[in-house]
């Protein structure tokens, strides 16, 4: 145990030597000119993927709805610039497995068009908490942090649980990245105006912004803007990764521990991003739709890195071109060095939830082959989760996915400081990875199978059913022809009796 | 002479009366096992496992005549939780999973005959005469009895393509 | 009373039947793969050996004693053992089909585990009362579940560990066992009574 982790008393996670965030945070925002197309996906958000409503060689204006919400957790896609729908179909996604899913590509015009806008409201806390939530809802809004959560259905379950207090999240804990950070400093104003505006969607009384001590700029730039608000609170709180994981920061700040398996919604708190609450403002007070968004792109590979304003869907290639290239990067990530996903090429669109793209050298990776595990409990010390990782990898390597979950592989955040810190470089993460997915899969297919099992039995009952009508009209129809017969046979012996 | 065996047979005697009577108390009623095995079968009677539909090879795997992964249809899944009521480990490969397989109709090929879906178990296949037939893939159980009966070929079993819902990580290799 | 208590502590760990004696120990290596069956196979021997324990006293003392057929006692014994056995395993088959699965062979072979029957025989040797069989019974087939679940959870934690492949199996699983036995040694220098 350190000094470190002595003073602050958070005694989990890990805190990288140097966060790489800086000098790329401390650059002025950049705006990105307008690329020559965009590939905006579908599926940006978790829940159904959203429905295209416009055509191929259809004209759409900036922030005209492309695709329409499906189902109660959906968000829309609106597009982010003016321009002529070239294709609807599929790109690779930003996914370690590069397959592709679907996506409307739009050719920009460079004109950059405002459509029709929606309503902007002056005044949205004369709105009722439902409004609002459809107001959240029809610009497409998702959780930025990386969780792409819908936040309509966040806020409208909030409000359902009478939460108490909002978190807001500035914690940004991930190396390298500093979109969030840079928001803060520009358009701190903006953020509380939006934690206002959610306080009124959900019903919370109050609110705590929880930001990093290493992002003092950031600080206090939302001290100044929270003045006068006496319901927002800004805490600092101790740069430790993964203090921006939403159980871990609603510890720090508000001293309980969300059960495991159940959401923070339960013991009254929501938590936000403080990217998502500006995104909020944007939209409830000047209608405008979620199509871009801040991007930090840094990494040893890139000559200029910074925060970049870029429409969503821009191609990694195309961001990338922007902020030029010093070398040819070693790996690409979306995302953080921790939990980010590795790219496997660069012509990967952006989504809603990405806030970095990593262009990394070699020098910045490590590609050590595993050696065995020295039971050491490094990664037992690291896991903010208190699960015991070396145990879970030994049950997952011997197949034993049912003893790994009743040790709590689903409370298993995937953070990666077990990996992180790992002496032998074992792959922790991955084998945690490979077993929610399994079991997952095991537990579809036995969805499946109880599915199909309902579906044959109601078959063998219908051909049961027919079986016996065919056989009950058969008889009725032997009753009848032997009823007519009868007659018929009495009629001709009356006939007789009477012709005798 | 007498009293080692009147004693012998004395305690065979009631011993065997109390047995007697536990046997009648603790009678079990068919095979508990056999009707629990049911109980996890898809009960689609396909026969691809080669028995007479599901409860037939329930009872083949609780007499230990069948492996516990012979149902193809339950995959992976169901081979474990036989294997686990059965007391047994499976084999860490067990049969090699080639991955789910559906059935598919091939449009060009279908001439709309009707006999495909007169045998599908679950009612996947669905269509009319004369009308080119399709498949249900939610409700497809991939057990191949329409393969069998299409005259043309146009109905088979594909290899369902793997989505990003479906992608899985491999379980990484570690240091031996 | 504190006699009973020693000769409970004695007979489950001091003298323990498995890894003192070295009685038992075919469902000790043989049921030990998984702690949920060793712990079944535990429960039905503390079942027999407890009952046999009882019985066998009463028929030595009620049956062939006074008829002096000291010759027969291993037969009897052996007949009044399988008799429980025959019971354990009907109600075993009842309860817990799966149980019943799991032990498969071990469970009617309760019948020739040498603990079951060296226990009668050894409270014969020893002139123990009745309560005094009794409680040898018990406490002997407590040390035997005690030894079977603690090994029966040592091995499944050792099927996760890396073990070089000339002792995978078998081997590796007699090696925790003599760990197990040189443990239990520590015991008799407890010096009890």
């Amino acid at each position: 145990m350190g000094l470190r982790e002595l003073l602050n008393g958070v005694r989990w996670g890990v805190h990288p030597h140097d966060d790489h965030k800086r000098p790329a945070a401390d650059v002025p925002l950049r705006v990105m000119p307008l690329p020559e197309r965009l590939c905006v996906p579908l599926l940006q958000h978790v829940g159904a993927p959203a429905l295209p409503v416009v055509a191929v060689g259809e004209r759409v204006l900036r922030g005209q709805l492309i695709a329409a919400a499906q189902g109660s957790v959906s968000a829309p896609v609106h597009a982010p610039s003016s321009g002529v729908i070239s294709a609807i179909g599929e790109v690779t996604a930003p996914h370690p497995s590069g397959l592709p899913f679907a996506a409307i590509t739009i050719a920009l015009d460079g004109k950059d068009e405002a459509g029709d806008a929606l309503a902007p409201h002056a005044d949205p806390f004369s709105l009722s908490p439902a409004e609002v939530s459809q107001r959240i809802a029809d610009a497409g809004i998702v959780g930025l942090g990386g969780a792409t959560f819908p936040s309509a259905p966040k806020a409208q379950l909030g409000l359902k649980l009478a939460v108490h207090t909002l978190i807001i999240n500035g914690g940004e804990c991930e190396p390298y990245l500093s979109s969030d950070d840079s928001l803060m400093r520009v358009r701190a104003d903006e953020v509380i105006d939006g934690v206002r505006i959610l306080m009124h969607a959900t019903g919370a009384t109050k609110a705590l912004v929880g930001i990093e001590d290493n992002k003092p700029e950031a600080t206090a730039a939302m001290r100044r803007a929270a003045e006068g608000f006496a319901a927002i609170e800004i805490r600092p709180v101790p740069a430790r990764y993964p203090m921006g994981s939403d159980r871990q920061l609603v510890q720090v700040l508000t001293g309980k521990e969300v059960p495991s398996g159940a959401r923070t919604a339960s013991i009254g708190v929501l938590v936000n991003n403080v990217s998502t609450c500006a995104a909020i403002h944007r939209a409830v007070r000047a209608g405008e739709p979620l199509y871009r968004r801040i991007v930090t792109v840094n990494g040893g590979a890139v000559a200029q890195p910074g925060n970049v304003l870029a429409p969503i869907g821009v191609l990694i290639e195309d961001l990338l071109a922007f902020v030029g290239l010093k070398e040819a990067p070693a790996r690409l990530v979306m995302g953080g060095p921790m939990m980010g996903i590795a790219l496997p090429h660069a012509q990967v669109p952006t989504v809603k939830g990405c806030g970095g793209i990593l262009a990394l050298t070699a020098n910045e990776i490590t590609d050590v082959a595993p050696s065995a595990c020295i039971r050491c409990g490094s990664c037992v010390k690291a896991c903010p989760m208190g699960l015991l990782p070396l145990e879970l990898s030994a049950h997952i390597q011997a197949g034993e996915y049912d003893k790994a979950e009743a040790k709590g592989l689903d409370d298993c955040l995937a953070c990666g400081c077990c990996a992180y810190v790992c002496p032998s470089h074992v792959p922790l993460v991955q084998s945690f990875y490979h077993a929610k997915g399994e079991v997952w899969k095991r537990a579809q297919q036995k969805k499946r199978t109880e599915f199909t099992k309902g579906l044959a039995q109601a078959r063998t009952a219908r051909l049961e059913r027919e079986a016996r009508e065919r056989a009950e009209a058969a008889a009725r129809r032997k009753a009848e022809r032997a009823a007519q017969q009868a007659a018929a046979a009495a009629s001709a012996n009356t006939a007789g009796g009477a012709s005798a | 002479m007498i009293a080692p065996i009147a004693s012998v047979m004395f305690l065979g005697l009631v011993l065997g009366l109390i047995l007697g009577y536990a046997a009648k108390v603790f009678h079990v009623e068919g095979d508990a096992l056999v009707e629990e095995l049911i109980e996890l079968m898809p009960g689609t009677n396909c026969g691809q496992c080669s028995f007479p539909g599901c409860s037939g090879a329930a009872n083949a795997i609780a007499r230990g005549e069948a492996s516990v992964d012979c149902c193809p249809g339950g995959g992976r899944a169901l081979a474990e939780a036989i294997a686990a009521k059965m007391g047994v480990s499976l084999g860490a490969g067990g049969k090699a999973d080639s991955g789910p397989k559906l059935a598919q109709v091939a449009e060009h090929l279908c001439i709309g005959c009707a006999r495909c879906f007169k045998v599908c178990p679950t009612d996947a296949v669905i269509g009319a005469a004369k009308q080119i037939h399709g498949v249900l893939h939610g409700a497809c159980t991939g057990c191949g009895s329409c393969e069998k009966e299409c005259p043309t070929g146009a109905i088979g079993l594909e290899p369902v393509p793997l989505t990003l819902r479906d992608w899985n990580w491999t379980k990484p290799a570690l240091a031996g | 009373m504190s006699e009973y208590l020693i000769l409970l502590v004695s007979t489950a760990l001091v003298n323990n039947v498995v890894l003192v004696k070295f009685l038992g120990l075919c469902p000790f290596m043989g049921v030990s793969k998984k702690l949920d069956s060793s712990f079944g196979m535990g429960l039905a021997t503390t079942f027999v050996i407890t009952l046999a324990s009882g019985a066998c006293w009463a028929l030595e003392h009620y049956l062939l004693a006074p008829l002096g057929l000291n010759y027969l006692r291993i037969l009897t014994f052996i007949l009044v053992i399988a008799a429980a056995v025959q019971f354990i395993e009907m109600v075993v088959r009842k309860v817990t089909p799966e149980l019943y699965r799991t032990l498969g062979i071990y469970l009617p072979l309760i019948t020739t585990n040498c603990a079951v029957l060296g226990i009668p025989l050894l409270n014969v040797q020893q002139a123990n009362n009745f309560a005094m069989s009794v409680m040898v019974g018990f406490g002997a087939s407590v040390g035997f579940t005690l030894v079977l679940t603690m090994f029966a959870g040592l091995r499944e934690r050792l099927s996760l560990a890396k073990v070089p492949q000339t002792f995978e199996g078998a081997p590796v699983s007699f090696v925790l066992a003599s760990l197990l036995a040189l443990a239990f040694m520590g015991f008799s220098g407890m010096k009890l009574g």
